[in-house]
């Protein structure tokens, strides 16, 4: 382990997130709150704290594949740590885990609240939490690879471990460029959607904060009733906004390039595919619940859209509607969204491949003899993706269960704990019951707070590399 | 990853093809040079290893398929490299390559057969380079030969400035001197450029002591050079007779340049066709049909006093035994190649003279190429040399009329750390450069720097 570089690197992270606290410091002075100065206080705790970890550049600047992990699962935890200050500093939370479980759920673009009333809140602590969400969505280490001049391919370590599906592949030859090109995309596709939102009628502020949240599929509302007091041109806009952005990024640069035919490739027909079929099943289910076919299409779409892209808005109170169209929805939960997209869950190409392994494994007990692969858009997949994959699922229901029965101890209903765990892990946000659409996670313990921020961080991560943190192999020696 | 100190430049796109030693050298060096690197090899591991090892992207596929190339992004390709182990695959490739789109193209030809049409596959064929690692090698091999006194030479200004390499003996008259003191002492027209020491380098200063076994880098022109080893008790007469080990293509193209220059050269090679067609091709040479790795033959044949012992079997840790044998037996000068480059920092500390690596070589060539087409575009470096890999590097200038540099004495100009001016060619005349020597339009600059992108001689400059 090369601790000085790790040290180092955490440096710059801090650094970057005194920046990232500057807008909501810009906020509080153009609304004259108060809860400005616990940002500047922040912003100078930041700073002082990495001036000393970057004060001196380490010599010895190789990094290898535990670094890689160990850094990402460690900048998500430190820049958690940092950001969750602003929080106990203006006063609107007296309990720090409260404000760590808000910033995580912010980062990891989850949108599970601990706040009662969000519309009390002040506005810059508001546009903070959706902030989080927009630099969390695509990834904090992949901004500053963008930005921080690091060379050398052993940083494909670090854009792996961020980056959500089962492989990873480069836009361009440069990560670096790489890591521009996919921000500018995740920019352009902000700013069409803040435009519109305006179009709309929705002011700057809310706005802003909506297309943030809605980038980075977080789901922190700015309403108490999150996005149902807006007109149903907006609560389109928005629903078509998730969609989007839980679309594979490669796929907007190969259109950009003129590629439409491996733009929608497998993956993404499938999950058009599943969003129909969702769309349909529950509008038919809850037809009678709403005046008109059209109203309940339109909910059934938000619905839908907000769930599978793993975002968490609400028009509606989703928890009231039939047993069908909850189950339906909480499948969604754990299926999500595209690889390399902002959202979480398992991920429709992890889904895919999963199911292939199963017809693979029929065919094989009927033919033992075969040797079949398992292929995807015509290219076959290699063994060591189609491992990662099927370990991967092992491991997703393996920390389900355990924090499925760690927060059982607070004894809230089955349900209620059931779908908290999904909603974290998922990066999602509500989930059913207590912890429906228009409920919190207040009243969770501070033990089962801390086990969900760890689902979220370990969610957005694709788990592994919380696990190599908390692996003693990963500090041993040899 | 590292922190980069080079700052990026406009970099080309280039596409590797084959993942061998020679493709991973080529993909990390152009690499961090700033091009943009796409690897494409039939193997997904090798294109895995390579794509997370390096800032590169991989593809996998044949090489010299249409599509495959078109993944690459062939159409926008500056150049394509074809390093494969197959020559006519590499072939292919470029003739593929050059449909598809008009990027340069260099292949790595190594049967005998097609490289000796080098001229006719670069015209016909159009490619723009030609690279045979064995040829490369047996000529470095030669040209080390002629001047047993340095462990690597090469060559500015077509031959007129040499960059030679030599290890300090310790009893050397030099041990315990200062690079001032050397200068009046001696009063030879030679620039000490870098020193290495215990792993380090050094960019050689006014105060700098050497001590013994030193490797140590100058430049001088050939006389020189000639009379400075003269000097100071060192051979510089080229060797007589040369005992080569191993009779593999190496040693083939060898031993044509050696005999060329009427040097005797005797080849031991194990296998009896090999040795036929040895026979058969260079009557003069003496063929000896044994095993290299028998001792009494080697000693049976003269090698306690073969002017010079080369190793070139198949086997790295054979060439190294047989030449760490030699070196006991024998005083001759010693030649080693070795094919892998990964011990190279252990082997450089066995002191075995001179250590020829032919991957190196053929890479080296090719990203010398490779500079002097960027350079084209934006820069005016016309040769470039890493006296020390990835370290410290020599590159010549032409320096072009209205320079901020002409017409001001050295001693006045504000030079960056760790620059040195190494000599000033001007018509015929080469110059060892002291304080009031000036620079003037038109001369060639050799410089030797310390890792940083020089695209104009005035880089040098505060």
């Amino acid at each position: 382990m090369n601790y000085r570089m790790i040290t180092y690197i955490l440096g710059w992270i801090l650094l970057f997130e005194s920046a990232f606290l500057l807008i909501p410091s810009i906020a509080a002075l153009v609304f004259m709150e108060t809860a400005g100065y616990a940002f500047l206080m922040t912003i100078g705790i930041c700073l002082l704290v990495s001036a000393l970890l970057i004060f001196k550049k380490p010599k010895n600047t190789d990094l290898h594949s535990r670094d890689g992990f160990v850094i990402v699962s460690l900048s998500w935890i430190v820049l958690s740590l940092f950001g969750a200050l602003p929080f106990v500093l203006s006063g609107v939370t007296t309990s720090y885990v409260d404000a760590f479980f808000e910033t995580v759920s912010g980062f990891t673009t989850t949108g599970a609240s601990i706040f009662t009333a969000v519309e009390a809140l002040p506005k810059c602590i508001l546009l903070w939490r959706s902030f989080t969400h927009w630099v969390g969505g695509m990834g904090v280490l992949v901004f500053i690879m963008a930005f921080l001049p690091l060379s050398g391919g052993r940083n494909m370590h670090i854009m792996k471990a961020e980056s959500p599906g089962p492989s990873v592949s480069k836009l361009v030859p440069r990560v670096r460029t790489t890591a521009l090109l996919l921000y500018t995309i995740y920019f352009a596709l902000t700013l069409l959607q803040f435009i519109l939102l305006l179009c709309g009628g929705m002011s700057i502020f809310d706005a802003l904060n909506t297309s943030f949240a809605t980038a980075g599929t977080g789901g922190f509302g700015i309403k108490n009733d999150s996005i149902g007091g807006y007109s149903p041109y907006l609560q389109i806009v928005i629903g078509i906004f998730m969609l989007l952005f839980s679309l594979n990024f490669n796929s907007y640069f190969l259109i950009l390039k003129g590629k439409l035919k491996d733009a929608f490739n497998a993956e993404i027909r499938t999950f058009l595919l599943i969003v129909a079929g969702a769309v349909a099943a529950i509008t038919w289910n809850i037809r009678h619940m709403f005046g008109s076919l059209g109203e309940a299409l339109r909910h059934a779409f938000f619905a839908v859209s907000t769930i599978i892209s793993t975002t968490g808005f609400a028009t509606t109170d989703f928890d009231l509607w039939p047993q069908l169209s909850r189950t339906v929805l909480v499948l969604l939960m754990f299926i999500g969204a595209c690889a390399g997209s902002t959202g979480g869950g398992i991920k429709i190409s992890r889904i895919m491949i999963i199911f292939k392994t199963i017809f693979r494994e029929i065919r094989t007990a009927i033919h033992p003899k075969q040797i079949k692969k398992i292929s995807m858009d015509g290219k076959a997949i290699e063994s060591d993706v189609v491992r990662s994959t099927v370990n991967f699922f092992a491991c997703f229901v393996m920390i389900f269960a355990i924090s499925w029965l760690a927060i059982s101890f607070d004894n809230y209903d089955f349900t209620t704990n059931f779908t908290a765990v999904a909603a974290t892990i998922g990066n999602i946000g509500p989930g059913l019951s207590a912890v429906g659409p228009t409920c919190n996670y207040a009243f969770f313990s501070n033990f089962s707070k801390l086990v969900l921020s760890f689902d979220m961080l370990a969610g957005r991560l694709e788990l592994f590399p919380m696990l190599v943190l908390f692996s003693p192999a990963t500090w041993k020696k040899y | 990853m590292k922190i980069s100190r080079v700052k990026p430049e406009p970099g080309m796109n280039i596409i590797i093809v084959g993942c061998g030693k020679i493709g991973q050298n080529l993909a990390e060096e152009l690499g961090e040079q700033g091009n943009n690197i796409t690897v494409v090899d039939i193997s997904p591991q090798k294109v895995k290893e390579v794509s997370t090892r390096f800032d590169v992207m991989g593809v996998v596929g044949n090489g010299a398929t249409h599509s495959v190339l078109e993944d690459a992004g062939i159409a926008n390709a500056d150049l394509l490299i074809a390093v494969t182990g197959s020559d006519e695959l590499n072939l292919l490739c470029c003739i593929v390559a050059k449909k598809a789109s008009n990027c340069h193209t260099i292949a790595r030809v190594k049967q005998p057969e097609y490289s000796t049409e080098t001229a006719y596959l670069q015209n016909e064929l159009e490619l723009a380079m030609v690279i045979n690692p064995q040829y490369a090698a047996a000529a470095e091999i030669a040209r080390v030969l002629r001047f047993p006194s340095a462990m690597k030479i090469d060559t500015f200004a077509g031959g007129r400035v040499e960059l030679v390499k030599f290890r300090l003996p310790e009893t050397s008259p030099l041990v315990g001197m200062s690079v001032r003191e050397m200068a009046t002492k001696l009063r030879c027209n030679v620039l000490i450029c870098t020193v290495e020491r215990d792993e380090q380098a050094f960019i050689a200063k006014g105060d700098l002591v050497f001590e013994g076994r030193d490797v140590i880098s100058l430049i001088a022109s050939p006389r020189g050079a000639a009379a400075f080893f003269d000097k100071i008790d060192y051979r510089t007469h080229s060797v007589s007779d040369v005992m080569i080990a191993g009779g593999g293509r190496t040693a083939h193209y060898l031993c044509e340049m050696l005999l060329k220059e009427g040097i005797a050269v005797k080849i031991i090679e194990k296998e009896k066709p090999v040795c036929d067609d040895l026979c058969a091709r260079f009557p003069e040479a003496t063929i000896i049909h044994s095993n290299a790795s028998d001792q009494e033959i080697l000693i049976e044949e003269g090698l306690k006093t073969a002017g010079a012992f080369v190793a070139l079997t198949n086997m790295d840790e054979e060439n190294i035994l047989l030449s760490l044998f030699a070196k006991r037996v024998g005083k001759g000068k010693l030649v080693t190649k070795i094919n892998r480059v990964d011990f190279s920092d252990v082997v450089t500390h066995l002191d075995l003279d001179s250590i020829i690596y032919p991957k190196n070589i053929a890479s080296d060539q090719i990203v010398r190429y490779v500079r002097a087409m960027k350079n084209t575009i934006g820069s005016n470096v016309e040769t470039l040399y890493n006296i020390i890999q990835g370290q410290v590097e020599a590159s010549e200038f032409i320096v072009k009329e209205g320079s901020a540099i002409i017409g001001q004495p050295l001693s006045q100009l504000q030079f960056k750390d760790n620059v040195l001016i190494a000599s000033i060619l001007r018509g015929r005349k080469v110059i060892i450069p002291r304080g009031h020597d000036t620079i003037e339009a038109g001369d060639h600059v050799v410089i030797v720097s310390e890792l940083m992108p020089l695209h104009d001689i005035t880089d040098v400059l505060k």
